[in-house]
């Protein structure tokens, strides 16, 4: 008996004084900038970390960061409000969601003025869709969304959702794991518009989805990256701007927007309306919009920029003018941004989502 | 019948083969990790060579030191804290009449046999019903919480082995009562205390699902950072940082286990 | 006499105030962190959005689909419950038969792969069952047929077997160790053979120890929304699944708690089966 004890409390000693001696290293510490904090809620990797050090290092404002993966994971956690964030960066129909719910400030741009000056005027239209007066939301990153194909294991010509019902690839096919993704695809097959409330298209849309389950091989969100680079499946759902980088880490993918249209989505930095640092968080987003900043981030997550200055600044002609990232919109139909449809429409969407899920 | 001491020490092959099998069931994830930690690629779906550069990547990775940071401060002091609150509760508890006894030792059990998704629900609920502001303290009172039981059950039996008179012994000897229990009870319980305090610090560190419905704005512990990352792939750093984290412990069992040893 | 009465007394009376003292800060923590939040979970769950006393939250388990996830959820950890002991008792009693003085690195060697976070070691089965996995590339090279169980519910099994089996292989193993070599020696020496002592001793002797890993293990199977996720590829919903999106994403925290009632009467079942038959908390873990 006594050995085991000596034993565990060695062991005991040990994690605790590992447990010390990080401490001592004092690779931790909360302490608070010297010109207070901000707290910015983001999509997970969804900026290039240096530029938060660079931020801290020039304004003296320390940055609390914290990342989420779907704009439903963020949107309770931000009304509950017990944690306050400054900045988040959700999506198109989601600002519009915080917007009705009143939990957005609106900008001082007096405070943000590389905003207006940096950012495409086509971009800043586009968010009047679901900021009319675009008084609460700076873009940050935009996109569309496509398939994503390896050229090896699919031989016909991708353009159409279709090819994601195709029995040939059963078990082949990653679908996106969130609502308003998923009803996307299955409403625009249908050539209805991705932001119907109809329910018959609802349910077209989800016995479509339906049908469909026994050929995916998972719903995933952003693992479709690692997922298609590792030939795992020959055919994605996938945003624009991961599309760049799977095709460098594996020259056999390949991107489209299929002929139905597609979800032209814009995810943008908006302040919270009890935000604590109100002031700190204009400047972080006016630091984001400077154009060395946005290249860096562009860079390193590989999402379309909206920033024109940053996009002038890209050295390689091919990715300063590549199709995928910087589409001419105007050659494809059917292209829409989504829409906040309100809480019945949101549950009913959630309800056939579950539905589909559980089959 | 030719029965010597204890139980027969069969010691077969197929026994041999049988516990090699389930070892390698128990450790294959672990060798696939120590693999992925030495791969050259960023994704895990590629093997691009061996290498290094990740183990010196990560000591520069702020966001990965701060989550490992936080999970040892958090294991730290929340074990710490349930081993004072849980001790102090089975030394009462010791105390209290059969019924009273058995209620109490019901409660305590629920967090320990309650599914993890209820018992961080239920505190998440707490809460916000209650105003508190997630961050550090609100997983720390969670953690506090669910290590509690396990110090318990490792104290508990060691305090019912302790012989009370002893300490009232030591009590009319003029011993004051807190020096009486330094003194006498305190030894005797050491090893359950320290077993319990080594079970609530591995349980405060492999828990992902009660500090992801309780932790607020930029606090990660490595769980809960490592789920935000499974959608995007998992850092290469993360699996370094795992590699050392368990080679640490192992060697430490090791050389623990061949100390030499006073027989029985 | 008389004094000595007094004092004994005396020292009784201290003896139940000093516990009662001691206990006190247990005692409200225990309130405040477990009762309060459990009293929390069945007010969202009997309640709507306004507030008003409902039960639709908790009869909403007998819709098609959250029907359909907790059966589903029941059949999983069911048989993953199974598999565990299957595989445990015996590799308790090859443990238990080694060398007595090797009790707590057998423990440890247990559990030692937690100190490998949970999620990680989940996400390296992905790796390893992947169509392009480790372990088919393995195949593959030996020319046998590729294993494709990744996103069934075959890996959900698999993983949670891989979780929770050292849940019970201890308490049996603890149970194990704990009986007298003579007793069993005893049944030897009266004729009995190997089967016999096995089915009429030890095995008996060791329910208590059975009944909690089974304990420790099916409620965490029953409840998983994570392995189901890394391993199933989200397309099996599982009840744990269900409720935790009802939290993280649907925001419908009523719906959420009335369900996670649900679950907690099966919980509640499953203690009181443990207590019955594990009346002196002989099958722990430690």
């Amino acid at each position: 008996m006594k050995k085991r004890l000596s034993m565990l409390s060695l062991l005991a000693t040990a994690c605790v004084s590992a447990a010390s001696m990080f401490s001592l290293t004092g690779c931790g510490g909360n302490a608070s900038g010297e010109n207070g904090e901000v707290i910015v809620y983001n999509w997970g990797e969804y900026l290039d970390p240096e530029t938060l050090e660079m931020f801290e290092e020039e304004t003296g404002i320390k940055v609390v960061y914290d990342e989420f993966e779907t704009n439903e994971i963020m949107f309770p956690k931000v009304e509950a409000g017990a944690t306050e964030y400054d900045v988040i960066c959700p999506s198109d129909y989601m600002i519009q969601k915080l917007i009705d719910n009143d939990l957005l400030a609106e900008l001082n741009f007096d405070n943000i003025p590389n905003a207006r000056a940096n950012i495409g005027s086509q971009y800043w239209e586009q968010s009047k869709e679901f900021d009319p007066e675009n008084k609460y939301s700076v873009p940050y990153c935009w996109g569309t969304v496509g398939i994503l194909y390896n050229k090896t294991m699919v031989n016909e010509p991708v353009d159409s959702w279709s090819i994601l019902w195709d029995e040939a690839y059963a078990d082949n096919i990653l679908m996106q794991d969130s609502v308003r993704d998923a009803f996307m695809v299955g409403l625009k097959l249908n050539g209805y518009s991705m932001n119907s409330t109809d329910a018959a298209e609802l349910e077209t849309a989800k016995n479509f989805l339906i049908e469909q389950k026994p050929l995916v091989q998972a719903y995933v969100v952003d693992q479709v990256r690692d997922k298609m680079i590792g030939n795992e499946a020959a055919i994605g759902v996938i945003y624009s701007g991961e599309a760049i980088y799977t095709q460098r880490e594996n020259p056999d993918l390949e991107y489209v927007i299929p002929k139905e249209g597609t979800n032209v989505w814009i995810d943008s930095w908006v302040v919270t309306k009890n935000a604590p640092n109100k002031e700190n968080a204009e400047k972080f987003i006016n630091f984001m919009c400077r154009p060395d900043i946005a290249l860096m981030n562009f860079e390193f997550i590989t999402y379309s920029t909206p920033n024109d200055a940053a996009r002038e600044l890209i050295e390689e002609d091919d990715i300063r003018n590549s199709p995928i990232a910087f589409p001419d919109l105007s050659q494809y139909s059917g292209l829409e941004t989504f829409r906040y449809l309100g809480e019945d429409a949101d549950q009913l969407y959630n309800d056939l989502w579950k539905e589909v899920k559980s089959k | 019948m030719n029965h010597k001491t204890k139980r027969m020490p069969f010691k077969t092959t197929a026994q041999k083969i049988y516990i090699g099998l389930i070892f390698l069931f128990l450790y294959a994830p672990i060798l696939t990790l120590i693999m992925l930690s030495f791969n050259a690629s960023r994704t895990r779906a590629k093997w691009d060579g061996f290498s290094l550069k990740w183990y010196a990547a990560l000591f520069d990775n702020r966001e990965i030191m701060q989550a490992l940071w936080n999970t040892l401060l958090i294991a730290f002091v929340a074990s710490l804290a349930a081993v004072i609150i849980g001790t102090v509760a089975c030394i009462a508890i010791n105390r209290m009449g059969r019924k009273k006894r058995a209620v109490i030792m019901g409660i305590t059990n629920i967090p320990m046999l309650n599914a993890d998704i209820v018992t961080g629900i239920s505190l998440m609920l707490l809460f916000i019903s209650f105003g508190f502001k997630f961050g550090l303290g609100t997983i720390l009172l969670s953690h506090i919480t669910f290590c509690i039981p396990y110090v318990m059950l490792c104290v508990m039996p060691r305090i019912r082995q302790v012989d009370a008179s002893v300490y009232e012994a030591a009590m009319d000897l003029g011993a004051s009562p807190l020096r009486a229990f330094f003194k006498v009870v305190f030894p005797d319980i050491l090893p359950g205390v320290l077993s319990g305090y080594l079970m609530a610090f591995t349980m405060s560190l492999d828990d992902f699902i009660i500090t992801h419905f309780t932790k607020g704005a930029g606090v990660d512990t490595l769980s809960t950072k490592i789920y935000t990352e499974v959608k995007k792939g998992i850092k290469p750093e993360m699996y370094a940082l795992s590699t050392i984290i368990f080679v640490t412990v192992l060697l430490l069992l090791f050389l623990v286990n061949r100390t030499p040893k006073e027989k029985n | 006499m008389k004094d000595k009465k007094d004092i004994r007394v005396q020292k009784i009376m201290n003896k139940k105030l000093t516990g009662q003292l001691l206990s006190a800060p247990y005692l409200l923590w225990s309130l405040i962190f477990i009762l309060v939040p459990l009293g929390m979970v069945f007010y969202y769950g009997l309640t709507d959005k306004t507030g008003i006393f409902t039960i639709e939250n908790v009869t909403a388990i007998m819709s098609a689909e959250h029907a359909k996830a907790l059966w589903l959820s029941i059949g999983l950890s069911l048989v993953s419950t199974f598999i565990c002991f299957l595989l445990a008792y015996p590799l308790a009693m090859i443990l238990a038969n080694m060398n007595v003085n090797q009790h707590s690195f057998i423990v440890l060697i247990f559990i030692l792969p937690m100190w490998m976070n949970f999620l990680l070691r989940t996400l390296a089965w992905q790796t390893l069952l992947e169509k392009t996995g480790v372990i088919n590339i393995i195949l593959q090279f030996f020319h046998l047929p590729a294993l494709n169980i990744i996103n069934t519910p075959a890996a959900i099994i698999l993983g949670m077997v891989y979780n929770f089996l050292p849940f019970m292989v201890l308490p049996i193993y603890n149970s194990l160790v704990k009986i007298d070599p003579n007793v069993v020696n005893a049944a030897r020496d009266l004729g009995a053979n190997v089967i016999q002592t096995f089915f009429k001793i030890i095995f008996p002797l060791t329910v208590p120890g059975v009944i909690s890993g089974i304990t420790m293990v099916f409620v965490p199977a029953l409840t998983t929304f994570v392995i189901s996720k890394l391993l199933g590829g989200s397309k099996i919903l599982l009840i744990g699944n269900v409720i935790e999106e009802e939290f993280t994403q649907a925001g419908n925290w009523h719906l959420g708690s009335g369900l996670s009632i649900v679950l907690m009467v099966f919980i509640i079942f499953n203690m009181i089966i443990s207590a019955v038959f594990d009346k002196n908390g002989e099958g722990n873990m430690l």
